[in-house]
């Protein structure tokens, strides 16, 4: 989808899995030169801290190879765990669904290409 | 020998039940504005009945077994009717322990000869009516019980509304003390109401939080990073003097959340950041334009 990418889990991730994922989309954001990645986890409803890892380190690379992320969709539940495991998710963007993820995707890389053309106009 | 209470109880059932409902009417802590008469007879004649069944296995000891199962359940139900109609606990075990008399009596008219057997009849049957008594004052308890723990649950429920203020933006104001079973319940109708109406913007307003500890704020956190996981942000208002000195006092490190000291300070915030609101609107809420 243009420069973004978007991954919708819709299986119980176990950590297999989740790792092979994490290789995959790593190739792909190099080969395809994404800016952006959307990871949509509306369909995931129960999750352990490995999982909640994953999607940090997953966000962490993206980040390295120039690509924003944006979690979307999390449920109430996941998010209670999530939160009661001590893991903040700190580095990660978040959104309530795809639409506004989108949305949010295009924010960032638009300032980020604005400010690349203007140089630091603010 | 108890076979003998039971044949007594048998034989002489009208008699014993005429003289219990006799000294039951009379009785002073009689409360004749609770329960009618007609009730009353109703009552009495049951509990009779189901007691005769049971005494007839010749067990009276062990209110436990599967003979007694009727009794108990009967004298539940009542414990529990009188307990919502207003009686006191004692009023209600008092229908129990006034059948002594007129079983004592039957006893002794029917038992006759042998005072030692008579006394070990009475002394059994004070055993089981105490028993029985005992179990009302449990059952009536019970129910109470029962009834204080749906109210909680009902407060907790009542205290935690979420309301939509704005598209996109919801409020929960906080009032009463923040535990963690509270907060759990808050947290869970917050994320679902954004899920719900798809709200980006959540204000918590803690104004009728009375006391901020490092619990109250930890809970607080959780439920701002919760809401942050799930793609919403949160502002904390109602903050006041007190509170905001305590949480510095106590160094706890609000930094990550937007803070603001009234909801309608929070309010103009969110909708300035939504930019949802038209300039109109932002400019008349704000005073100082």
């Amino acid at each position: 989808m243009g420069d973004f990418l978007l991954v919708t889990i819709q299986v119980d991730m176990h950590d297999q899995l989740a790792s092979a994922l994490q290789d995959d989309l790593t190739n792909k954001i190099a080969k395809v030169n994404a800016k952006g990645v959307l990871i949509d986890i509306s369909s995931l409803d129960i999750v352990d801290s490995f999982i909640g890892r994953m999607l940090a380190n997953t966000s962490a690379m993206a980040r390295v190879l120039d690509a924003q992320t944006v979690v979307v969709g999390m449920q109430p539940a996941v998010a209670i765990t999530l939160v009661e495991l001590g893991l903040n998710l700190s580095g990660v963007h978040t959104a309530l669904d795809v639409e506004k993820g989108m949305e949010m995707l295009r924010r960032h890389i638009g300032i980020t290409e604005l400010d690349g053309d203007t140089s630091a106009s603010d | 020998m108890t076979t003998s209470i039971a044949k007594t109880l048998l034989n002489q059932r009208n008699e014993i039940l005429q003289e219990w409902l006799r000294q039951q009417l009379v009785a002073e802590n009689l409360r004749a504005d609770l329960i009618s008469e007609a009730e009353l007879r109703t009552d009495s004649d049951r509990f009779l009945n189901v007691l005769i069944d049971a005494v007839q296995s010749g067990n009276f000891s062990k209110i436990e077994s599967p003979e007694y199962q009727p009794v108990l359940e009967l004298l539940g139900r009542f414990s529990r009717s009188r307990g919502l109609q207003g009686f006191t606990p004692s009023e209600t075990a008092t229908f129990v322990f006034s059948l002594k008399q007129p079983l004592f009596s039957a006893l002794r008219k029917s038992g006759g000869n042998d005072p030692g057997e008579l006394v070990e009849n009475m002394w059994a049957a004070d055993l089981l009516l105490d028993k029985l008594g005992l179990y009302t004052t449990e059952a009536y308890q019970q129910s109470r019980e029962e009834v204080i723990r749906r109210q909680q649950e009902e407060m907790l429920e009542l205290s935690t509304p979420v309301v939509q203020l704005w598209e996109g933006i919801v409020a929960l104001p906080l009032i009463g003390t923040l535990d963690s079973a509270r907060t759990s319940v808050v947290m869970e109708s917050l994320l679902q109401t954004i899920v719900d109406t798809r709200s980006e913007l959540a204000i918590i307003d803690i104004t009728g939080v009375p006391t901020v500890d490092t619990l109250v704020a930890q809970h607080l956190l959780k439920t701002v990073a919760a809401a942050r996981l799930m793609g919403a942000d949160c502002i904390i208002s109602g903050i006041r003097p007190q509170i905001a000195q305590t949480m510095v006092h106590l160094q706890i490190d609000l930094s990550a959340v937007t803070t603001k000291a009234t909801m309608a300070e929070a309010l103009r915030f969110a909708l300035k950041r939504s930019g949802k609101a038209t300039l109109d609107i932002v400019k008349n809420l704000s005073p100082q334009q």
